[in-house]
């Protein structure tokens, strides 16, 4: 069948099972949106800046694991979307981003919003595309779903010069891709899985490490099996937080700078380590000279060049996940002896006893933990958690009790402040049934404030929870912490009315200074289920503790801090 | 660790910008080219990159992983025992000894490739190191001009 390139675009989404497309419409893209006005296949949420449109778009494939969808037009248009898709590139997250472009026949000419746009995505996308006919747009849209969820998953940016979405050409979508060039390893070598199992089987001190990748390749379910079957204990990335239950007895808590104490020990003193699916950031491993010195290392990936890149490992394995766990269980159940662990599992609780993770609560002043931890008791599982990047982002890592995969949605790798509010809209759409809350800071909210517009416009009832210390709070810890107290640009005590701010696009707002008015806030929220602005005052002066400062080592924490 | 230098050749499928994500590829990581050399292959739809480039055992590794990882790469060869060659042109003042600049071509592999009436060219086709050696002992005939093409490399076996 003939159709133009625009209309392509519009039945590829329909073949793709693509139900939300997010975007903003612009001259470049005008085509795509005016094919889009005519079918009733999947909804369009305009959002109020691009950036948002591919947050949302990200808070959609995190919450479900389906590719998000968004279009932007040209130029501006694109540039704003760029910091959305770096924030999915650095945490593996299938998105395909659509964005017009200026007509072939102007492109190097410097036209009236031009920009090179693949230039630009290249290095922060798994895979961009230029479209140069609209012969080649079929084959190229099915590729861009192909490779963003296939492998290890990220964004595929499809740039669409105007006069090619106008083009006429045949459509024929391809049912499958064969891309010789990119074949993903997905099963698991299996003379390395059998030596990683007798590895685990003779460990005496193994730990398992468990990373995104789990998520991503939606295979918790084995890896608490596999946990309860080993009875090893584990400790979780940031982006792996949710795969164990919060109240499994062997999660040993959050690893890394702001980890817990057992964890961190844990990984020090091991010696195996059983990483699934982690990359090792530097925010996990501290100084890498001194990380998991004592430990043998098992490193499962479908990347690659995820593995040995930091650390040298002793068990390389590529391969999907999932696929490589279906092997390795069974041959570790037919041989492991839980009991063999018990001595360390007794000395990983005694370092639990001395550091437990917590805080001093008060009756004075709201501590920014309680708020977390109350929102835990009262929505628990009902509740999917997004963030924004901060302190209050460590706050909820650490203290919201999770209980399945995809219920944390935060920006991992490339921390990216504004991306929590938008995340939660997409969150929304995606699973209806859940209450979108989204912890902010009272810098990271007004980073994609404008989106109040949209969530309200598109009944979006995301609950934003401000842990309100009126600072810039990360970056104030650390001028504290290392910089002598030297607060510069980070006291953020002028700020809107956010009550105001959010009656005024059509929300409602609280301001809360009691733990009473935030029980009361929270309930009437959930109970009203509109687009919510819950701004509560904190504790000013709280920091996120434990931590390991930047570039010192895991086994040696800031534990508190006295002034 | 022991910074090394290394041949890597790779066949990727020859389309738009394929050059610029290996090139951007380098400079994003901080990898060093040192040379490089791309042409297509004869009867297929793939290109030819031959790069020359220097770093320690873990640096080659990630160089190797993430050239694979782009999705227009289809191989990365990379061996201990490579046959390699690099080619020259230099360009001499006419008034030099002509007989001795091609003596020294033909010591090296090469010859008198074009005669103006101003300048003699010459070209060279050799190992790399011998090339290097080609050009030092060339400096005593006043070149003008060097042009060197990068090295080029296969598997012996």
């Amino acid at each position: 069948m003939e159709m133009t390139g625009a209309q392509m675009v519009i039945e590829a989404m329909k073949l793709e099972g693509v139900d939300t497309v997010f975007g903003y419409p612009g001259g470049a893209i005008m085509n795509v949106y005016d094919e889009m006005y005519k079918q009733k296949d999947f909804k369009h949420i305009l959002t109020r800046h691009e950036q948002a449109a591919v947050h949302a778009a990200e808070g959609y494939a995190r919450s479900t694991g389906k590719v998000g969808v968004a279009f932007v037009t040209s130029g501006p248009g694109f540039t704003n979307a760029v910091t959305g898709l770096a924030t999915a590139y650095m945490d593996s997250i299938p998105l395909v981003v659509i964005s017009g472009q200026v007509p072939i026949t102007l492109i190097g000419t410097d036209a009236f919003q031009e920009i090179d746009a693949t230039g630009i995505s290249r290095s922060c996308t798994k895979h961009n595309y230029l479209v140069r006919s609209a012969s080649e747009l079929p084959l190229i849209l099915k590729e861009a779903f192909y490779i963003a969820s296939s492998g290890r998953p990220g964004p595929v940016h499809v740039d669409i010069p105007k006069d090619v979405t106008a083009e006429l050409a045949k459509f024929d979508y391809p049912t499958r891709v064969d891309i010789p060039t990119y074949r993903p390893t997905t099963k698991g070598n299996v003379r390395q899985i059998k030596k990683a199992a007798e590895a685990i089987c003779k460990a005496k001190r193994p730990v398992f490490y468990l990373g995104g990748g789990i998520i991503h390749s939606g295979s918790a379910d084995l890896v608490r099996e596999f946990v309860k079957a080993t009875q090893i204990p584990a400790v979780e990335t940031l982006m792996a937080r949710g795969t164990l239950r919060h109240d499994d007895p062997l999660l040993l808590g959050m690893v890394g700078m702001h980890g817990t104490y057992q964890a961190n020990m844990a990984m020090s003193e091991a010696d195996l380590m059983i990483a699934l699916g982690p990359r090792f950031d530097d925010r996990v491993t501290g100084k890498l000279s001194e990380f998991a010195k004592h430990a043998k290392i098992i490193h499962v990936d479908i990347d690659p060049s995820s593995i040995g890149k930091l650390v040298d490992v002793d068990y390389p394995i590529v391969g999907d996940l999932k696929e490589v766990l279906e092997v390795m269980i069974p041959k570790v159940k037919e041989q492991v002896d839980p009991d063999r662990y018990q001595p360390w599992r007794e000395i990983l609780k005694r370092y639990n006893e001395i550091h437990p993770l917590g805080y001093e609560d008060s009756d004075k002043v709201i501590k920014p933990q309680w708020v977390i931890e109350r929102v835990g008791e009262l929505l628990g599982e009902d509740a999917v958690i997004s963030t924004d990047v901060g302190q209050h982002q460590m706050w909820t890592a650490q203290f919201y009790p999770f209980t399945f995969p995809r219920q944390f949605i935060t920006s991992g790798g490339l921390g990216t402040m504004g991306f929590g509010f938008p995340a939660a809209m997409g969150v929304k759409r995606a699973r209806p049934e859940k209450i979108s809350v989204n912890f902010t800071g009272d810098g990271s909210i007004l980073m994609n404030i404008q989106e109040l517009v949209t969530a309200v416009e598109s009944r979006l009832p995301v609950i934003n929870i401000i842990l309100n210390n009126h600072y810039l709070g990360m970056v104030r810890q650390w001028q504290t912490f290392f910089y002598e107290k030297r607060y510069a640009e980070t006291d953020l005590s002028f700020q809107p009315d956010f009550v105001r701010l959010a009656e005024a696009c059509g929300g409602i707002g609280y301001r809360v200074e009691t733990k009473d008015e935030f029980d009361e806030a929270l309930k009437d929220a959930v109970e009203k289920g509109v687009v919510a602005m819950i701004d509560v005052v904190v504790d000013r002066n709280e920091n996120v503790l434990p931590m390991v400062p930047s570039g010192g080592t895991l086994y040696n924490m800031m534990l508190e801090f006295k002034d | 660790m022991k910074v090394e230098r290394r041949i890597i050749s790779v066949i990727v499928q020859n389309e738009h910008s394929v050059l610029a994500r290996i090139t951007g590829l380098f400079a994003a990581r901080g990898y060093n080219i040192e040379a490089l050399t791309v042409a297509p292959i004869p009867e297929s739809d793939m290109s030819r990159l031959t790069i020359e480039t220097r770093g320690n055992v873990r640096v080659i590794e990630q160089i190797i992983k993430q050239l694979h990882k782009l999705i227009p790469t289809y191989k990365v060869i990379e061996h201990e025992e490579m046959i390699e060659k690099e080619m020259v042109m230099m360009k001499f003042p006419i008034n030099e000894s002509l007989s001795s600049i091609q003596a020294l071509c033909q010591a090296y592999n090469g010859g008198i490739a074009n005669v103006s009436s101003q300048h003699i060219i010459t070209m060279v086709a050799d190992e790399p190191k011998r090339v290097k050696h080609f050009i030092e002992a060339a400096q005593r005939f006043h070149p003008v001009e060097i042009v060197r093409g990068g090295v080029v490399a296969m598997e012996r076996e």
